[in-house]
């Protein structure tokens, strides 16, 4: 049963001067859905949703509710409603947790939702209320990674695309974040989750691609892929 | 002691002068970590606007002020497109090298439209008040008074605007920027925009307190002013205030109780020792740590 169709991305491929590190990848994204894409290091994740964003150049198409994004400038991609939480968080650790937050409403112009959107936020994550004056150099990893998934937040973004939100935490911590994330999927957002984590996404994706030096070579659901013997040996640990 | 407060407020004079001109190279450096050479020629084509402006359109002071500003953040807005746009990538000294050869060309633009030295004409009424034995001119004043208020302009749109905001994050991490839904390029522009016409206005300032001006004026005024923003901090537009005024001071002191001609020597001497001290400078941080 698959509702309707959000992301579409089609035959993408990504080079880095001579290195194709990302080989003919397509796959979708429908509204409402927690999707992941599973790979080790170098496998091309972050190459993807770059090019989602429109950070980096590549060929092939990637359409959002039926609008390729091509032509699309990066800055107002997140206007159409994709937002990204960067690989490493990518805080601005010389601006406060409320100037990061604010950072990211720069398209919008809803004032009364943005102001209802900051007491989400904080609801969420309640240590971003205590720490709004701080500078987001000084928080720490956990805290960094809340802000990150609460900066997307405040885009107003329908499509959340997540780069490695486990990575540099502890358990607890990662644990923490993939509730949370769950809870954000609940409340409407569509999520596209790229994790070298592979327990802790397919746990909560609805369906899953494995990707492999720049191709995918599995796809399935959640469940399925934990199943799935090659997955348990390459990603789940036997 | 009345010629020490003398010499404190040409002290102030200078350095609200080298201050202005150290903001523009800091803003540049702070979110592009590229050093602007064509600054200090800027700063000349700022003197050679208004000279232009009060001359031949026989404007006053503050409409003269305006479009010198106006047109050297223009010309800045301009150059950055143009000639450093392109090269955002490129290796770094190739950046440095086309900035230099743009700050060449402004001189010798300029010298072949102008090949002797112009006056500007007084837009000030000169006026000089005695304060004890302490004589301070309207020029005076105006040039220390109209460089504090845009500082503080400056400082209040860095820190308390949307756009100063931007930015302070361009400068932390140019590639997350867009991923907020940010136009980096409009915020660079503005950012050059803002440097430049600072520049303008103290090259205007400049040309009303030495009014004879010519197109190598800005060479040593912008070393001077760059060796400013490097003891403050280069990319920290405080630490830029702060080495104005105190390369300033150190020159005018110096020049106050040595020969005139020990000025330039033993300012470098002493900067050059407070760098091996402090290499981040005043307000600078070693390294800031990307998380």
């Amino acid at each position: 049963m698959r509702g309707n169709l959000l992301l579409s991305v089609c035959n993408l491929n990504v080079t880095y001067g001579s290195i194709n590190a990302v080989k003919g990848v397509s796959f979708d994204v429908d509204q409402g859905e927690i999707v992941t894409l599973i790979g080790a290091n170098g496998a091309g994740k972050s190459s993807i949703l770059r090019t989602i964003s429109g950070i980096i150049p590549y060929q092939g198409s990637i359409s959002y509710k039926g609008n390729d994004l091509k032509q699309i400038a990066a800055d107002t991609i997140v206007d159409r409603g994709i937002a990204q939480v960067p690989e490493g968080r990518g805080i601005f650790g010389n601006l406060t947790v409320l100037e990061n937050l604010k950072l990211a409403t720069w398209q919008r112009k809803d004032k009364n939702k943005i102001a209802r959107d900051y007491e989400r936020v904080f609801a969420l994550f309640p240590r971003l209320r205590e720490r709004k004056r701080q500078l987001g150099g000084m928080l720490s990893g956990g805290e960094q990674q809340m802000l990150a998934v609460g900066r997307a937040l405040m885009s107003d973004a329908e499509l959340l695309l997540l780069d490695e939100p486990s990575m540099g935490l502890s358990p607890v911590l990662v644990r923490d974040i993939f509730l949370i994330l769950v809870e954000i999927n609940k409340a409407g957002k569509t999520i596209l989750l790229v994790e070298q984590n592979a327990n802790m996404s397919l746990h909560i994706a609805s369906r899953g691609y494995v990707l492999e030096t720049g191709k995918i070579v599995l796809t399935g659901s959640g469940k399925e892929l934990m199943g799935n013997p090659r997955v348990k040996e390459a990603y789940l640990g036997g | 002691m009345a010629y020490i407060f003398q010499q404190i407020l040409n002290a102030l004079q200078l350095g609200s002068i080298y201050a202005l001109i150290a903001l523009g190279y800091t803003m540049v450096y702070g979110i592009l970590t590229m050093i602007n050479f064509a600054h200090g020629d800027l700063f000349m084509v700022g003197a050679f606007f208004c000279f232009l402006i009060a001359v031949y359109l026989k404007l006053s002071f503050v409409p003269t002020l305006l479009l010198s500003v106006l047109g050297v953040a223009c010309l800045g807005v301009v150059i950055e497109r143009l000639a450093y746009k392109p090269l955002r990538n490129a290796p770094r000294v190739s950046a440095i090298i086309t900035a230099l050869g743009v700050g060449l060309f402004l001189e010798n633009f300029t010298l072949a439209l102008s090949p002797y030295p112009k006056h500007i004409p007084a837009l000030i009424a000169d006026k000089t008040w005695l304060i004890g034995s302490v004589s301070i001119s309207s020029l005076q004043i105006i040039i220390i008074a109209l460089s504090l208020s845009l500082m503080l302009v400056l400082d209040f749109i860095v820190q308390r605007t949307k756009a100063g905001m931007a930015m302070r994050a361009i400068s932390w991490d140019k590639t997350v920027v867009p991923l907020m839904g940010v136009p980096v390029n409009k915020i660079i522009s503005l950012t050059f925009a803002i440097g430049t016409g600072l520049g303008g206005a103290a090259g205007m300032m400049y040309g009303l307190a030495y009014p004879v001006i010519d197109p190598y004026m800005g060479i040593m005024v912008g070393w001077k002013a760059f060796i400013s923003a490097v003891v403050g901090g280069i990319g920290n537009i405080r630490g830029a205030m702060i080495g104005g005024f105190i390369l300033g001071s150190v020159e005018i002191m110096v020049a106050a109780f040595l020969p005139s001609t020990y000025r330039d020597f033993v300012a470098f001497t002493l900067l050059l020792i407070l760098l091996i001290f402090r290499p981040y400078g005043i307000l600078g941080k070693p390294n800031p740590q990307k998380v």
